[in-house]
């Protein structure tokens, strides 16, 4: 097993420009564990997420990863510990998917250092893992949707990181291919102990998978804890404006949550 | 553990073993085809720098080229061959070197093979400026090519600026850029209808460029700035190629995006602005090396290097056509452009049917 990390934010407050996204915000990621933050579009979810692999710098407070500052931290020896893989990534044309997966393996690598075995056996277990193997030579821009984003991820997975950040891992993905990709991060979490923390659009999934649930509304923590303690009905009302109705799901014992449209709060008596 | 865990693990790792294998198959292939590709440019550069040394008014055959090239007394073509072809020889390697190795990298940097710098203003602004510095500054070499690499850091500082605020920069970039090449472009026309020596030589040199007249003192900074900046660029190729992944990716990958972006824009600047203070702006080799380099190289690692041999290639060869293929005596800009500019319509017309993002 690996070693657990800590990752902590502490009164971290982000804007873009005069716009404050994320306002004074504190979270504690609890190491080894499947960590998802739900929230309205533009609460401040995805801002958080990119903030935490340095990508975006705070106005205010810090992201600490194992008692260091991740702002201060070389940038090549954060992403040999923290990976992220951003809601767009852009693939270059013609790469080949070996090629892309190999280009996780970056941090790993000095400026006069030479590709080593380790870095084939590397990219060859993140293709094993993602099952692309299949797809080592063809090209990124010939895939399916659902290929191409588990391609994205063997690059993460390549990248062998203790703790992997993902931005909306199923966006523009059919409901088997969310679940494959859901599948394939839970078997990461728990055959290696990999921390996962990410942002999901799916409220149901979200609290299926994960075991620890963020929901974020105006750029703070509105609640924090397991699927059970944080969707509620009052909680998806606070947070989306929504009303719903909250059942357990019936396969896994997870809560599940209902929403009740203008149409349907009659019949559902609300 | 149980037994049926043990085989599952068993198979599992001789799975990734072999897949280890064609990984590994895989990207020697790749290097395999790049060297190659390398292999055959560098012949071939080195093929038609001997042959333009030997063609000309007088022929002289590859044994009198190679003496003079050694060094030695060789009547008659020690003057024609070592004073008038060699520099010009080698200011069209050097030059197609540093525009190869400019325009690739900002291809590659911003992602869009319109954004080279003679499309985007900045061999138009080093070319103003050098204009500029010898013809009515009558200023030394030296001098001409330090006020070339401000006026293309310049012209390059002003295409972000103006292009950074709102959406799509790739697009908005390329457009400002076009329209700031256009203004440059009529600055040096003006700047050569000013003056007292203006002749058809020099408005040649400045507005498309040309290798006519070429000396040593010309040719020697081009030499320094590549010698220096080659490697400065070399040395950020593996970052170069992350950040085509995206910013946000590049950076999870441990890049220093900006710091990255601002040492390779220097460079490549440097190395376009430098060369342009030598022989002007060689119509559409920046912007013409890369993608060729791409289709002969295949994705197979960085493109810098192929690039750069591929630009040296095509001065080179349209200098040689330029002065002794076509009747009359052309600038090699003038070869160059013929070959750039229905690439350009090709791309914009590409551009058009894929849906306005460029």
């Amino acid at each position: 097993m690996t070693i657990d990390h800590t990752l902590e934010i502490e009164h971290l407050t982000l804007a873009y420009g005069d716009r404050v996204v994320v306002d004074d915000l504190d979270l504690v990621v609890p190491p080894g564990r499947m960590t998802a933050i739900v929230g309205a579009n533009a609460c401040g979810k995805s801002t958080l997420l990119r903030s935490m692999s340095r990508l975006l710098k705070p106005v205010s407070g810090r992201v600490v990863l194992d008692g260091s500052e991740v702002h201060r931290l070389p940038a090549r020896q954060l992403a040999r510990t923290l990976g992220l893989l951003p809601q767009s990534p852009v693939a270059p044309e013609g790469i080949t998917v070996a090629d892309l997966v190999g280009r996780g393996r970056h941090p790993h690598q000095g400026i006069l250092s030479r590709w080593t075995t380790a870095d084939d056996v590397a990219v060859a277990a993140a293709l094993d893992a993602t099952d692309t193997t299949v797809l080592a030579d063809r090209a990124v821009d010939e895939l399916s949707g659902g290929q191409r984003q588990r391609v994205w991820i063997a690059m993460a997975l390549a990248q062998q990181t203790d703790l992997l950040l993902l931005d909306e891992p199923t966006t523009f993905l059919d409901v088997s291919h969310q679940i494959e990709v859901l599948d394939l991060l839970t078997d990461l979490n728990r055959s290696r102990g990999t921390t996962v923390v990410m942002v999901l659009h799916d409220l149901n999934l979200a609290a299926r998978y994960a075991d620890h649930l963020v929901a974020v509304a105006g750029g703070r923590v509105h609640a924090v804890g397991t699927p059970h303690e944080v969707l509620t009905e009052d909680c998806v009302r606070a947070v989306f404006g929504l009303d719903s109705r909250v059942i357990t799901d019936p396969t896994t014992g997870s809560p599940m949550m209902l929403p009740l449209g203008r149409h349907h709060r009659a019949a559902a008596g609300a | 553990m149980s037994a049926a865990d043990v085989r599952d693990a068993t198979r599992a790792s001789s799975a990734i073993a072999s897949a280890a294998h064609e990984v590994a198959r895989a990207r020697r292939a790749r290097g395999r085809r790049r060297r190659t590709v390398i292999g055959v440019l560098v012949a071939a550069v080195v093929v038609v720098f001997v042959v333009s040394l030997m063609v000309g008014r007088t022929f002289y055959g590859p044994a009198e080229v190679l003496g003079v090239l050694l060094g030695h007394d060789v009547p008659g073509a020690g003057f024609t061959v070592g004073r008038l072809r060699l520099p010009r020889a080698v200011l069209a390697v050097a030059a197609g070197l540093c525009f190869g190795l400019g325009g690739v990298t900002f291809q590659t940097m911003l992602r869009n093979p319109l954004a080279s710098p003679d499309i985007i203003g900045i061999s138009s602004g080093a070319s103003a400026a050098a204009a500029f510095a010898i013809i009515t500054l009558s200023l030394d070499d030296a001098q001409v090519s330090a006020f070339a690499i401000v006026a293309g850091l310049a012209v390059a500082v002003l295409v972000y600026l103006l292009s950074k605020k709102g959406g799509v920069a790739g697009t908005r970039l390329v457009l400002i850029g076009i329209g700031i090449a256009a203004m440059l472009d009529s600055l040096t026309a003006y700047v050569l209808s000013g003056a007292a020596q203006w002749d058809l030589q020099e408005a040649t040199r400045w507005l498309t460029g040309s290798l006519n007249g070429t000396s040593w003192p010309q040719v020697v900074p081009v030499l320094i700035a590549l010698a220096v900046l080659t490697p400065v660029l070399l040395s950020q190729s593996r970052d170069l190629s992350v950040t085509q992944l995206g910013d946000d990716t590049a950076s999870a990958l441990g890049v220093r995006v900006d710091r990255t972006r601002l040492i390779v824009i220097v460079a490549a600047v440097g190395l376009i602005s430098f060369a342009t203070a030598a022989c002007g702006p060689i119509a559409f080799v920046a912007f013409l090396s890369g993608p060729i380099a791409a289709r002969i190289v295949g994705p197979n690692g960085s493109l810098l290097v192929p690039s750069a041999l591929v630009g040296a290639l095509l001065v080179l060869v349209a200098d040689v056509v330029g002065q002794y293929a076509l009747g009359t005596r052309f600038p090699v800009g003038v070869v160059t452009g013929v070959l750039g500019a229905p690439y350009l319509i090709y791309l914009i017309v590409r551009t058009n049917r894929a849906g306005g993002s460029l």
